[in-house]
């Protein structure tokens, strides 16, 4: 039997909102629903000042960005990431004129105070005082490949995965929806395009191998392992054990490697977590049946896990942030594009039912207390 | 002076005002409004300060149509109406 941790608070945001859930007597209740209404593209919870960040990216009025000092029952505004005037480099589906946040996709806590933001259009951003004030990265955004980025499910790209290595913070590889790997070492003054052994299926055959159009669904590194890294590819899954540079597909995964999410475990490299779907053509669940599946050994053997999940009928996409563990490995929860979510407190084995009613699920964040 | 109002549908997310201000396009008098409220800007104008896809103005109940609404010429008396379209969303 693993222990679980003492106190969590799951974070869901939706298409309708923010959900805030704890687990009061035995079970996970929602305590909390905030932005009612607003679409929640991403979040944060700093674990150095317990700052919760909430990017909305509202309809008709563009992205903006709010934070919660005490976990979402106060709000204050933040600043914007904000692309340059009259800048940027012709793409396929951007024209010199100017970028314009569309919206917030990924987060992570950097060096120092310093956060970072990955942004639709394909943009990187770092503010050093709370997401007060932010700043583009502008040897990314200015590089001459970024110009070849095509957008990848959504109209233009979009920076979703950001890996800090936290034992040299100036260490961080993003992966870009279609852009490839890329990694800085030197805290994102230059930038090198990474991944050997990347595969695209949908490029021409000689292209496949091709680094710049790959397109990681979502990026993933062990915490404690940095080097150990997972990517849930648009064809299939990828492991790296030297931090990006070179990958190995994982083939031959009941019941399919297409999907959009991946979880790793913070302590254990070898312990990754996958929820499948029918690719390209259908993108539903491989027979109608929800399943996650779990490798213990680096890719090498998987567990179908179905306990707890629907196995008929269900039509549930798992988006690339809404399957998430805990600090411990022990917890993880997913969320659906059908308002189900689920959530196991032994690393995947049986899954329980949240609630079957919740708006589309965008992205999940564990916080662990004490 | 023209006067600026917003669509109440804005009020949920930002506290809104109506307001007068001078200025001869609507350009101009939004841009006095954002002087008064800062945080106002990005909800109507994007990074490149063009007007929101799903924005449309409304002069003295008019439609300001064309390419370039934020142009168009206002009078002392003008009411400009910010709405939110019914597209997107």
């Amino acid at each position: 039997m693993i222990a679980s941790a003492a106190s969590e608070t799951l974070y869901v945001g939706t298409r309708k909102g923010l959900f805030v859930l704890e687990k009061r007597d035995g079970d996970w209740e929602i305590v909390r629903h905030e932005w009612r209404g607003e679409p929640v593209s991403m979040l944060m919870s700093d674990p150095r000042d317990g700052m919760l960040y909430a990017a909305l990216t509202h309809g008709h009025f563009g992205a903006k960005l709010h934070r919660s000092p005490d976990g979402g029952e106060n709000w204050e505004v933040c600043g914007l990431p904000t692309y340059p005037e009259e800048s940027g480099i012709e793409t396929q589906s951007e024209k010199p004129q100017g970028a314009s946040l569309e919206e917030i996709w990924a987060m992570e806590p950097g060096a120092g105070n310093r956060i970072w933001a990955g942004t639709i259009p394909g943009g990187l951003f770092y503010s050093d005082d709370q997401g007060a004030n932010w700043q583009l990265v502008e040897s990314l955004w200015n590089h001459p490949l970024r110009a070849e980025w095509m957008g990848g499910g959504k109209d233009h790209p979009g920076l979703h995965s950001i890996c800090i290595d936290p034992r040299d913070m100036n260490c961080i590889t993003i992966a870009v929806s279609t852009g490839g790997v890329w990694q800085s070492t030197d805290g994102g003054d230059s930038w090198e395009l990474i991944g050997d052994g990347l595969r695209a299926e949908y490029m021409p055959p000689d292209q496949a191998y091709a680094l710049l159009p790959q397109d990681a669904h979502l990026l993933v590194h062990c915490p404690t392992s940095p080097d150990h890294m997972w990517i849930q590819h648009h064809n299939g899954i990828f492991r790296s054990e030297n931090g990006g540079r070179n990958w190995t597909e994982i083939t031959g995964v009941d019941p399919a490697v297409f999907g959009f999410a991946v979880a790793v475990h913070p302590q254990d490299p070898q312990t990754a977590w996958f929820v499948p779907a029918t690719k390209d053509e259908t993108r539903i669940p491989p027979d109608g049946a929800v399943v996650v599946t779990r490798t213990r050994d680096g890719g090498k053997s998987f567990d179908k896990l179905t306990h707890g999940l629907p196995q008929q009928h269900a039509y549930d996409i798992v988006y690339r942030h809404a399957l998430a563990v805990n600090g411990t490995g022990v917890i993880l929860a997913a969320g659906s594009t059908t308002g189900n979510l689920w959530i196991s407190e032994d690393q995947g084995d049986s899954w329980k039912s949240i609630s079957n009613h919740l708006p589309p699920v965008y992205c999940l964040k564990f916080q662990s207390h004490g | 002076m023209p006067r600026v109002c917003f669509t109440p549908n804005l009020q949920k997310l930002i506290e809104i005002h109506e307001y007068s201000v001078q200025g001869e396009t609507v350009a101009a008098a939004l841009d006095e409004v954002f002087a008064r409220q800062p945080e106002l800007r990005s909800y109507i104008l994007d990074d490149q300060k063009r007007l929101r896809r799903h924005i449309n103005i409304f002069l003295d109940g008019e439609l300001a149509r064309g390419t370039e609404p934020l142009k168009t010429p206002v009078g002392m008396d003008t009411e400009i109406y910010v709405m939110q379209a019914l597209s997107g969303g």
